[in-house]
């Protein structure tokens, strides 16, 4: 019982830190920061500009893997993976 | 032309001859395979197939021509039918897979040990399934009507009978592999001719990157600021900033769009054929590689679809295209009524400016502080769902690469519709007739039973996409309106809060859907009826200046606020729902899913 309450406390902390991120990439650096950040020049990319049409998306995919990974990790230490 | 007519016959029947070759191979034996595909797909295999029930034609058709005229302002797509799959990996996909039922109404009953509850999701299901399909269908008519030069409504019959035959005959199992091919036709076609123009452009063949980089013109100028400059010179917003209503409007958008995303059934479902809670995860990584792919290349066919139209009319400043000698892309285009001229000051010259009016106006270009006189506009109709479709032909690729985007069109169109068509009839033959009203129907009635569901659902929208009501963009924003604000929140409250009562919850998706249809309703008509608008579609009128196209991010935190304020008075969920939601987080050993 104990166990599966600190298994899903785990989870919760992961699922924060990554949501923390996903908002930060997207509304953080897509919207609400696009004007300072495109005062930066990556390429022929404006940088805010560049989170909101590309970088966004990247970061995504980072987080789920990275999420899944993590959660992996968890479940074998619960013996929670599958058989 | 007649080339072409060729190529497209060729492009699209092979493709369509693979399709039906592989939903007999795959065809589907017991309801667990029509439902869920027997629950033996991989990861990999399945975000192959989310990624093709997803990417409809709105994502292949309209995305890019949308980024395109909206530039920056366009973003709210890319970042919102991205992000919801973050929500759906962390939030939902893999409890729901844990739980182990065939649908998204089935959770929801087994969660909050209510019929109503049950009900309430199938109609906010069907509801949302149903309109997102019409534009499918209607999709699929315009695609093949303008490709093979038949009449709309013989393009629209072959499509129907094409989703008919390997949607019926193969339910889940045939659907899953058909929309794995489907993937690498749209793929194809939508990466092949970016990759031809990117390089035309640039010289780099990465659209990602060739988005980035310098004109291949030896200016060594870069390619968006070229884009800002020629838009801003001719009146237009500057390409890389334009807004789109403001800041809290992309933000309520982008938000309604992503809950959206991971609040639509026929998604969710997919996430039911997997067979584990680990492969569920997985799963939506393995979604996002593939969606990724067409979204990260999605904003460099649009800003090089524009950059391509704006130097064909006007290929040195000053001087214009002379309309007698338009190419052959233009007049094809012009037949279908969606590109329009009009000579307003009769010099035979092709001018597109901002300048709406009758007279010339002068303006201070924003980038080149020059003092800039704008003709009237001349290019009275640019439909920017062309985009795509011409975008190839714009920039001189060879006839087998037009033919290739016919027939990703269409895979994009069919596909979606599909993954719908199935979830619409699970949710009436399993949800309504198994679950509610007659509990005792064989497994092979049921089977049947969803067989025909799906024949009269595929009939109602065809007849519905036969005659559009005229409401194809308004009602796709209400589909995620409605799932946004309506199952979202219902099964992450499922999930996440233990004590959520069934009660609460109930109230919570009326609220959430009843506050979103009312405030689209008010803009829009109801049932986008015109005139009945009783507000009015002006941004005067808007709350807050959030459009009713980003209002479900509103409905959604009406719902949980709703939902926690009842839950106060209800009291907590009884104590065997609390041992299934603890059950439900801990993976252990997914079982199959199955029937109860």
């Amino acid at each position: 019982m104990e166990n599966k309450e600190t298994y899903w406390s785990e989870n919760i902390r992961i699922i924060f830190i990554c949501l923390a991120i996903w908002f930060v990439v997207s509304f953080g650096f897509g919207l609400l920061l696009v004007e300072p950040l495109n005062a930066i020049q990556i390429g022929g990319y404006k940088l805010g500009f560049w989170f909101a049409q590309q970088g966004a998306i990247y970061s995504f995919l980072g987080l789920i893997f990275w999420y899944g990974h993590k959660m992996n990790v968890l479940d074998k230490k619960y013996a929670q993976e599958s058989k | 032309m007649e080339e072409l007519k060729l190529y497209t016959y060729i492009a699209v029947f092979g493709t369509f001859a693979l399709y039906f070759a592989i939903a007999w191979w795959a065809r589907a034996g017991s309801t667990s395979d029509f439902y869920v595909a027997g629950g033996g797909i991989t990861p990999m295999q399945n975000g192959m197939a989310i990624g093709a029930d997803w990417m409809s034609a709105a994502s292949f058709i309209s995305m890019a021509g949308l980024i395109a005229f909206l530039g920056y302002g366009g973003s709210v797509f890319l970042m919102g039918w991205t992000g919801g799959y973050v929500l759906l990996a962390m939030l939902l996909a893999p409890y729901m897979r844990k739980h182990g039922k065939f649908t998204v109404p089935e959770f929801i009953f087994d969660r909050y040990y209510s019929k109503t509850a049950r009900i309430v999701a199938v109609v906010c299901l069907i509801i949302a399934s149903i309109t997102y399909i019409i534009g499918q269908m209607k999709g699929v008519g315009v695609a093949f009507s303008r490709f093979l030069e038949v009449d709309y409504g013989l393009g629209l019959a072959i499509g129907m009978f094409v989703v008919w035959v390997y949607a019926v005959l193969g339910g889940m199992k045939g659907i899953t592999y058909t929309q794995i091919a489907q993937y690498v036709v749209m793929i194809f076609a939508y990466t092949i001719p970016a990759i031809f123009i990117s390089f035309q452009l640039t010289g780099n063949p990465i659209p990602q990157l060739g988005l980035g980089s310098t004109l291949a013109d030896g200016s060594g100028v870069y390619l968006l600021d070229k884009l800002d400059l020629v838009v801003t010179e001719l009146g237009f917003k500057e390409y890389t900033t334009a807004n789109l209503g403001g800041t809290l409007n992309m933000f309520a958008y982008t938000i309604s769009l992503m809950i959206g995303t991971a609040g639509l059934p026929h998604v969710i479902m997919r996430f039911f054929t997997v067979p584990s809670v680990q492969a569920a995860r997985q799963s939506a990584g393995y979604a996002l590689v593939f969606i990724g792919l067409l979204y990260t290349v999605a904003p460099a066919v649009g800003a090089m679809a524009r950059l391509n139209l704006m130097n064909t009319i006007e290929p040195v400043a000053g001087e214009n295209l002379a309309y007698a000698e338009r190419p052959q892309w233009f007049k094809d285009w012009e037949k279908t009524g969606l590109l329009k001229f009009e000579d307003k000051n009769g010099d035979g010259l092709i001018q597109y400016t901002s300048n709406t009016t009758d007279a010339p106006i002068t303006i201070t270009g924003s980038i080149s502080g020059k003092e800039i006189v704008l003709l009237p506009n001349e290019m009275v109709k640019v439909d920017r769902d062309i985009m795509v479709l011409a975008n190839p032909a714009i920039a001189n690729l060879p006839n087998w690469v037009i033919a290739l985007v016919a027939a990703g069109g269409l895979a994009a169109a069919l596909s979606t519709a599909a993954g719908l068509l199935l979830a619409i009839s699970s949710s009436i033959s399993h949800d309504l007739m198994k679950g509610v009203l007659t509990p005792d129907l064989s497994e092979k009635n049921e089977l049947l039973a969803g067989r025909i569901v799906m024949t009269i659902a595929i009939l109602v929208s065809g007849y519905l996409g036969m005659n559009p009501p005229g409401f194809a963009a308004g009602t796709v924003a209400l589909a995620f309106g409605l799932a946004a604000s309506s199952i979202f929140p219902a099964l992450m409250m499922g999930i996440f809060s233990k004590k959520m009562s069934g009660t609460a919850a109930v109230s919570g998706m009326v609220a959430g859907i009843g506050v979103t249809m009312l405030y689209v309703f008010q803009h829009k008509g109801i049932m986008f009826i015109p005139g009945t608008s009783f507000l009015g579609d002006s941004g005067p009128n808007w709350f807050f200046g959030i459009s009713p196209n980003a209002f479900g991010a509103v409905g959604a935190l009406v719902n949980f606020g709703t939902a926690f304020i009842v839950l106060q008075f209800t009291g907590p969920a009884p104590a065997h729902i609390q041992a299934l939601v603890e059950n439900m987080r801990a993976p252990g050993d997914a079982p199959a899913a199955h029937d109860h």
